[in-house]
């Protein structure tokens, strides 16, 4: 087959050197058959991915009644700032926080399930990924409730304890770690998941042969189960970073970035100037200063990944 | 370096039980196989040495304290396994030194020990490879590495030539046993294989069915089996069982296969199953080497005869002749020249010297 491939290559090349390329030879080429075996997905790609991402560029150098370029003055506007910057540092603890929180509880409930004899590991897997499969604008919704400083079911609960009631949404410190709180409680069940598939794959004989090499328990989470599952906790992590980052429904519907624009987060507030403050450029610039951090943050979690690559 | 005794050693999963009762003693020093068909339990009792299996009766005692709830890292054995067990985000020197650097090992003795292994197996070269750039073969031994660094009282292999080719396989045997002549460490090794069996041990434990058939040297399984099952298991082409019973004709005891063929037992072996009763459902069990080509000078007790060869099969150095002896078939091994061919007639000659005499429904050879 190998051999076939390589006399077309070389008959095509000498076609080439004898006579100006006709229309025949291109359309005959492999790589012109695989442009074109790809191109409706590339159209797909350009139309969903690219024409959004640009166009938002584009919008980003415009003045707020979009008639004037302006470049970088959009930027320069929101860096002199102070809320913009409360929102970049809101977002990093929102995002870096909630990401690690989820990670921990995921890989902890991740292990109980994985020793949970067969039979019943499905049933428990099924309910564990309720507050993923639920829409978040709902289950929000029912959060919302229960923060409900008067009436909710916490300050209920903990009114038992002589604890409250705690202004769960109002006071800027509890909000920040109410919308975090629900982001975990949201978003744990994805990397329990993850885990757990990672964590069926590792070979029970590593173990085995750990057990016999001396490991406890702690040792066979360090040296067998964490290297193994770097790279799917790198994935993970990284994917649920650029998710996290752009988070929304969560915030929005929890506290509106309030109290005091307090608890606003790229996205909340992007669509807080973009579309209630009317100044669409401004908020295409806001949403689009996540690019380079999320950028930064995916070069250093991919390049371990390449380079671990098939140690297995 | 210890001896380890098993005791009445029970392993019961649910409602199935997979060892029955297992006594088993070994000596210090001591290299023992664990052989028999998949699911015979052979793994299991080497699983619950190390302590990877409880055990749900009797006991183990290793250099003479009972281990049963002793965690498998207090046991002060190693393992090496089939598929190697090698961690893959180590090199070869880090996997080996694992336990040491667990067991907080001075850094100069861990390197010399790995260095001695290494130089041992001849992996020194690949010390700093990770398990993915070895091959089967390599991998293999850094398993065995990882065990030698440890110095245990116990080594335990399961079934760990049983992923390598064929060839490999024999390079691996040898240098299994060349380690052992040089460590001594006593051994507990498993496999379903009968030729690393009789090769690598000094003894035996055919098990089968969650019970030991036979322990006994490899040259004692071989001509001194206890049950058909061992006489079968062990040996290849595998022990010919031809149904059989004992006559008495003018005062000798004859051997009947067939109604055309039967042969007078030799003085000792009839003096031997003199006492049987006749009425009994026999099988007489040859090896195919006591099968051979008939040729002028017979010695005593062996007997000659005539029959159609169904197929041959030339092997180099012999050539392997299968025939029936109503209907049972019959495996013999005759002399590459001796002029075998497919469906042509040819007389044989069996050594009754050699042939073993079972009990068909009890499968005890008498």
């Amino acid at each position: 087959m190998a051999d076939v491939v390589v006399e077309q290559g070389q008959a095509v090349r000498a076609a080439r050197a004898r006579k100006p390329t006709s229309l025949r030879n291109v359309l005959g080429r492999k790589s012109t058959v695989a442009f074109f075996l790809t191109l409706p997905l590339i159209l797909l790609i350009a139309l969903l991915v690219l024409y959004p991402a640009v166009y938002s560029v584009h919008l980003a150098t415009l003045n707020k009644s979009m008639q004037k370029f302006v470049g970088f003055g959009n930027f320069l506007f929101l860096f002199k700032r102070d809320t913009f910057w409360m929102v970049v540092k809101q977002s990093c603890i929102f995002a870096v926080t909630a990401v690690f929180f989820k990670a921990l509880i995921g890989f902890i409930v991740a292990h109980f399930v994985h020793n949970i004899p067969a039979k019943g590991q499905r049933k428990w897997r099924g309910m564990l990924l309720v507050p993923w499969v639920i829409p978040p604008a709902m289950s929000t919704l029912a959060w919302l409730w229960l923060f409900d400083p008067s009436y909710s079911a916490f300050n209920y609960t903990l009114s038992f304890f002589g604890i409250g009631p705690i202004n769960w949404l109002g006071d800027n410190v509890w909000a920040r770690f109410s919308v975090i709180l629900v982001n975990i409680w949201y978003g744990a069940p994805f990397f329990m998941i993850m885990y757990l598939a990672a964590l069926k794959s590792v070979p029970d004989q590593l173990y085995e042969a750990a057990a016999i090499d001396g490991a406890n328990w702690w040792q066979k989470i360090w040296y067998v189960t964490l290297p193994m599952m770097r790279n799917i906790i790198a994935i993970t992590a990284l994917f649920s970073l650029i998710v996290t980052f752009a988070n929304f429904d969560i915030v929005r519907i929890l506290t509106s970035g309030g109290p005091l624009d307090q608890t606003h987060i790229f996205a909340t507030w992007a669509f807080k100037v973009g579309i209630e403050g009317s100044d669409i450029p401004l908020g295409a610039s806001v949403s689009l200063f996540m690019v380079p951090i999320l950028a930064v943050a995916a070069i250093f979690i991919l390049r371990d990944v390449s380079k671990r690559g098939n140690e297995a | 370096m210890a001896d380890v005794a098993l005791r009445k050693v029970v392993k019961r999963y649910d409602d199935v039980e997979a060892v029955r009762g297992i006594d088993l003693d070994i000596a210090d020093h001591e290299f023992i196989v664990l052989v028999g068909p998949s699911g015979c339990g052979k793994s299991t009792t080497l699983r619950m040495i190390a302590g990877l299996e409880d055990i749900s009766d009797g006991d183990i005692m290793i250099g003479g304290d009972v281990v049963n709830d002793v965690p498998p890292k207090d046991r002060d054995i190693a393992m090496v396994f089939q598929n190697y067990a090698l961690y893959p985000h180590m090199t070869v020197a880090e996997n080996m030194s694992f336990g040491l650097r667990l067991k907080h090992y001075p850094k100069a003795e861990i390197k010399a020990r790995v260095t001695e292994a290494a130089r041992l197996l001849d992996i020194t070269d690949l010390i700093d490879r990770k398990p993915k750039q070895l091959s089967g073969g390599q991998r293999q031994r850094v398993a065995m590495g990882r065990a030698i660094v440890r110095n245990p009282k116990v080594f335990l292999f399961d079934e760990p030539l049983s992923n390598l080719d064929a060839k490999l396989r024999v390079q691996m045997r040898i240098e299994i046993k060349k380690v052992h002549q040089k460590v001594r460490t006593t051994t507990v090794y498993v496999t379903h294989d009968q030729v690393e069996a009789m090769t690598l041990a000094d003894r035996v434990v055919v098990m089968n069915k969650g019970r030991i058939e036979q322990i006994g040297t490899p040259n004692e399984l071989y001509h001194k089996p206890a049950t058909r099952f061992v006489a079968g298991f062990i040996g290849s082409p595998a022990m010919n069982f031809i149904p059989c019973r004992l006559e008495d004709v003018g005062g000798t005891l004859q051997l009947r296969l067939t109604d055309r063929i039967a042969f007078a037992l030799p003085p000792a072996r009839a003096a031997r199953y003199n006492a049987l009763p006749r009425t009994d459902k026999l099988l007489l069990g040859i090896r195919p080497e006591h099968l051979t080509e008939s040729h002028a000078h017979l010695g005593p007790g062996v007997e000659t005869f005539d029959t159609v060869l169904d197929v041959t099969e030339p092997m180099g150095m012999e050539t392997l002749v299968y025939f029936g002896l109503d209907g049972t078939p019959v495996c013999g091994r005759v002399d590459p020249n001796a002029g075998a061919t497919d469906g042509a007639p040819m007389r044989l000659a069996m050594d009754l010297n050699n042939m073993h005499l079972l009990n068909e429904e009890t499968g005890i050879v008498l």
